[in-house]
């Protein structure tokens, strides 16, 4: 039997739980909406303006390094667990591999991509 | 035959034999066995989650209580205020529900459902005992990273759905400090499957059986993994997300009721995850002495990791979050690359 069957059966039954959980949550819970109370909360000042505005530029240059990082970590499974059959020809390719990546990141770190402002 | 010595993996597969046999007899096809199968096992996790998280949190006041020399909840339910936590439950089952009139009603509904699904995922692979566990998936640890980057998403979605800036500045702090340790977190459990060979749960744990990686040169693994892990699931010392003297309590601020619950709930759900990958990957999982079932030995191993988790709390202030970022990119994630080296040294020397 293909085990990718019982992610998909725990995803179905993950989503049923946190419904049910609404649902039963929205038949018994009261619900008075009052304008005061639909309000934004901001610690009793009036808010001015909505959140939906600019923000720190560093929040991008942080997911884009993520996403480089990321998927060259990903590349290194594959290559871990082969690694004790293979033995001293893949530890040379681990150098240059981690090579490459330490060099991206002294990159970044050298161009100020890893100063948070 | 079973016996009252045996373990309760052991008891869960005779009782799936029993139920094989049961479907061959009536006839009923192989695919449906599977998924009641598989079903009844989530279900079960279901219920073991939700017990988790109301000891989890219990266990989480009486902790930080005993270590500030407070008591905690002591009157709820008569002994040391045991329902305390079922109470709070109730109360947030009953609360109401209150969306911001700005907000982005359909993604601030959506999130606690996106928040909470990964976690739930993560048990999948989780290895409670000899043969208790959902899918013995040949990918293992990899489904549960890639399950919980999902939660960096909905953590995000609730706070820029809430149009609130506290809640924005807290998702997007969290964001940004979920997928900088996301890194040092997947690297650091590398070492592990260089020595084992294996992404697979049940190979790591067997791996283990004479000596726990934790006494091997895998001890600098488990530290930063201990570390990242503590960041991923945004406990102080790395709480910035949620730091309550400047952003409220961060991306949940504008959530009350059941929603708030399920955030909270996959918090602790997360906290359990990544202390159970620990006691797992570092600390052998269910192996332990023979007369001990195997079940007892993993969940003692994975609550000491809790109790650490909690002990950092009240020992260590909180980062700032130029430092933290700091932390994570120039110190972790070079040490996490060395970490890498040195195992792969030690795996061809010892070979």
């Amino acid at each position: 039997m293909n085990d990718y069957l019982a992610v998909f059966i725990f995803v179905v039954i993950a989503l049923g739980f946190t419904a049910a959980g609404l649902i039963t949550a929205y038949l018994v819970r009261t619900s008075r909406p009052s304008l005061k109370k639909c309000e934004t909360y901001e610690c009793g000042e009036e808010p001015v303006g909505g959140a939906w505005i600019q923000f720190n530029m560093r929040y991008y240059v942080f997911a884009l390094l993520f996403v480089v990082f990321d998927v060259e970590a990903v590349f290194l499974f594959p290559w871990a667990v082969v690694f004790r059959s293979f033995g001293a020809a893949a530890f040379v390719e681990l150098l240059v591999f981690l090579g490459i990546l330490l060099a991206g990141l002294i990159y970044a770190w050298k161009k100020n991509a890893l100063k948070w402002e | 035959m079973i016996y009252a010595s045996q373990s309760l993996g052991d008891l869960w597969v005779w009782l799936l034999e029993r139920l094989a046999e049961f479907c061959g007899w009536l006839g009923i096809p192989e695919v449906i066995r599977y998924s009641v199968e598989k079903g009844a096992y989530a279900i079960g996790l279901l219920v073991f989650i939700s017990l988790t998280a109301l000891v989890l949190i219990y266990m989480e006041r009486k902790v930080s209580a005993h270590m500030q020399l407070r008591y905690g909840p002591m009157w709820t339910g008569g002994w040391h205020g045991w329902s305390q936590t079922i109470a709070d439950m109730i109360k947030l089952l009953l609360k109401e529900d209150v969306i911001p009139d700005k907000a982005d009603r359909w993604v601030h509904r959506v999130a606690p459902i996106v928040v909470f699904v990964p976690s739930l995922l993560g048990f999948l692979v989780i290895p409670f005992d000899k043969h208790l566990i959902g899918a013995d998936l040949n990918v293992g640890i990899l489904i549960i990273f890639g399950f919980s980057s999902i939660a960096v998403l909905s953590i995000f979605m609730g706070g820029w759905a809430s149009n609130n800036k506290y809640t924005l500045l807290g998702g997007l702090r969290s964001a940004a400090q979920m997928i900088s340790y996301e890194l040092p977190l997947v690297l650091s459990v590398l070492g592990v499957i260089m020595t084992v060979g294996s992404l697979k749960m049940s190979d790591i744990v067997m791996a283990q059986k004479d000596v726990w990686f934790l006494f091997t040169p895998n001890f600098l693994g488990f530290i930063i993994y201990i570390i990242a892990g503590t960041a991923e699931v945004n406990r102080t010392p790395f709480d910035i997300p949620e730091a309550e003297s400047e952003l409220v309590s961060g991306y949940n601020t504008e959530y009350s009721g059941l929603k708030y619950g399920f955030f909270m709930l996959s918090e602790f759900t997360n906290t359990f995850i990544i202390s159970a990958i620990a006691a797992t990957f570092f600390m052998g999982g269910w192996n332990g002495p023979s007369w001990l079932p195997g079940i007892v030995s993993f969940l003692g191993k994975t609550y000491l990791i809790v109790f650490l988790l909690m002990w950092f709390r009240w020992t260590f202030p909180r980062f700032r979050v130029d430092r933290l970022m700091d932390f994570g990119w120039k110190f972790l994630l070079p040490l996490s690359f060395f970490n890498i080296l040195m195992i792969a040294v030690w795996v061809l020397v010892k070979k």
